[in-house]
């Protein structure tokens, strides 16, 4: 798997679309869709998350590779495909500012680890919102943001949230968790993702308990 | 060096990478005259004599050292004809982009400063605040780089697809931004500003990987800045900078503003000789800050990047949160004033006996 992981890296952090899906179209074909995706396309990503952390892989490659991901993954995997992970309902928004590529990238790197989510796009609007994730029975509800005054008010969300659906669990993220590691907690969030591959980690973990 | 300075003398001192009397302070606080004033950061913003009283009580208040006439980020693309979208208790955003299909690159064109009401705006704060400020501190004025404006003209998602999918139409908005850029800034130097923030943030290797930045940002900066008729000092907006430092110096800037991300003896060291060296206080645990913890942290970076001159402390986004409290304000301006006296004889002590 070594090499492959590797190869299937060096493509996309190269923009190599086609080499990268021939890569990944004869795994599938070997050994099954959710398999390739589980064993080269999720620890691909998750690499480069953790270069980008590490400030040795930029945000536009980060991007650009997790959107050639959910391309193929599409492909192989389609949205409509029973192996998608669409169980428990969970959601992602961009909450109080209109920044949206921490959100996008999230949105796409879970695609393309074969999760199927609601795009609830961007929000100001606490009680909506929380009456939105009433209705769906979204039990996972992704929160980015840019802005520090955008986090300090997903304390306010989080609290009429948990009022109609005390289950849901709300992970966040964006720039302001970055900067001060604590704040997650202090406005009483479940978790906080400081990069893509985190968050799909974190997904991952809390979709296999609560399921 | 005993003499008290003026702010203005202090900043071209460091910039010129020599020890002025003190560490200058750039307290870059863009909403907190709204506070003063008593008005909605919405209504502050509306009157270009809000921004001036603003400034100058805040200069007052912090003993600042530079009049910082940078009203919000998405002034830029409202002159471009985007909307803005204000919050009570946090910076103005831009809203629908301007651009929202490559294709439109095709059919828009550049803004003319001097008749765009929003810029004139600016121009007319940057002008009374001259007028009252005179020679005393430098005026810092800012524009977006042509580079990075198009984060908020089209979305950065978008931004990213364009650099990589539709090289034709980048250059075409490039040459555009350029063109823009030269005359705002000009113009803002024109009506009595000092320099020129160049924000930058998609310069920084947090965005843009090096190899992108010296076909791209790198070649655009060096353009630009040759054609704006005064300093500039380059800033990553909490983006990472070292692996292009030096690409940077090259750009004819003559500063950089540092992200917390990096180590500032590092960056320090990277920077001699070559760039003054701005930052890099986390503007978003400011908020929480003891005024016990802002003096240590003040004390730590005057350390670090203090020796020497070519450095001016600040925070590392080139905008204080509204969320700071001015007790924290006052910490970090006291201690800036109190460690921050050349010479820096104590930090040579304390590195010793470390």
């Amino acid at each position: 798997m070594t090499n492959q992981t590797d190869a299937f890296e060096n493509a996309l952090l190269s923009l190599n679309k086609i080499a990268a899906k021939k890569l990944i179209s004869e795994i599938a074909q070997a050994e099954g869709a959710m398999q390739c995706v589980e064993k080269i396309v999720v620890p691909v990503m998750e690499r480069i998350g953790s270069k980008w952390e590490e400030g040795n892989v930029a945000l536009s490659q980060l991007y650009m590779s997790g959107r050639i991901c959910e391309e193929i993954v599409d492909t192989i995997l389609p949205s409509v495909d029973p192996a998608r992970k669409r169980e428990p309902n969970m959601a992602i928004v961009v909450f109080n500012d209109y920044h949206f590529l921490g959100k996008r990238i999230v949105y796409t790197m879970l695609r393309a680890s074969g999760f199927e989510l609601l795009d609830y796009a961007q929000s100001t609007d606490i009680e909506a919102l929380a009456v939105r994730v009433k209705e769906d029975n979204v039990k996972l509800l992704l929160v980015s943001v840019l802005m520090l005054n955008s986090a300090l008010r997903i304390k306010s969300l989080i609290e009429r949230i948990k009022l109609t659906s005390p289950e849901t669990k709300i992970v966040v993220g964006g720039a302001p968790f970055r900067f001060d590691p604590q704040l997650w907690q202090e406005i009483g969030a479940d978790a906080m993702g400081k990069n893509a591959s985190e968050a799909v980690d974190i997904v991952t973990t809390f979709m296999e308990k609560i399921a | 060096m005993t003499t008290e300075m003026t702010s203005l003398q202090r900043v071209l001192t460091t910039l010129g990478h020599q020890e002025p009397d003190r560490v200058p302070l750039f307290l870059l606080v863009t909403m907190h005259g709204a506070k003063e004033l008593g008005l909605s950061i919405q209504e502050y913003f509306s009157k270009a004599e809000n921004v001036v009283e603003g400034q100058l009580r805040m200069r007052q208040k912090y003993r600042n050292d530079c009049i910082y006439s940078f009203f919000y980020a998405p002034v830029e693309v409202e002159a471009w004809g985007s909307d803005v979208i204000y919050r009570e208790d946090g910076p103005p955003n831009s809203g629908r982009p301007i651009i929202r299909k490559p294709e439109d690159i095709k059919y828009i064109e550049p803004p003319k400063v001097k008749e765009t009401p929003c810029l004139i705006k600016v121009l007319e704060a940057t002008q009374q605040l001259k007028a009252k400020i005179g020679d005393d501190a430098p005026i810092i004025a800012t524009a977006i780089s042509p580079f990075s404006l198009p984060v908020m003209q089209m979305g950065f998602d978008k931004y990213i697809e364009l650099m990589y999918e539709h090289p034709d139409l980048f250059d075409r908005l490039m040459k555009m931004n350029e063109e823009f850029c030269v005359e705002w800034s000009n113009a803002q130097l024109e009506a009595g500003a000092t320099a020129i923030c160049y924000f930058d943030p998609v310069s920084s290797t947090t965005v843009t990987p090096r190899e992108m930045y010296l076909e791209s940002g790198f070649k655009i900066a060096k353009r630009t800045i040759a054609r704006i008729k005064g300093p500039t000092a380059t800033h990553l907006a909490s983006g990472r900078s070292l692996p292009v430092l030096n690409d940077i110096s090259q750009t004819g800037t003559a500063a950089i503003g540092i992200s917390v991300l990096e180590d500032l003896t590092e960056v320090k060291a990277a920077c001699k000789g070559k760039l003054t060296v701005l930052g890099n206080l986390n503007g978003v645990e400011m908020r929480k800050w003891t005024p016990d913890q802002a003096e240590a942290i003040v004390k730590e970076a005057i350390a670090k990047a203090g020796p020497g001159g070519g450095y001016i402390l600040a925070d590392n986004h080139g905008e204080i949160p509204w969320q700071v409290p001015e007790e924290t304000l006052l910490a970090i301006s006291e201690s800036v004033h109190k460690w921050g006296r050349y010479p820096l004889n104590w930090s040579i002590d304390e590195s010793d006996e470390a």
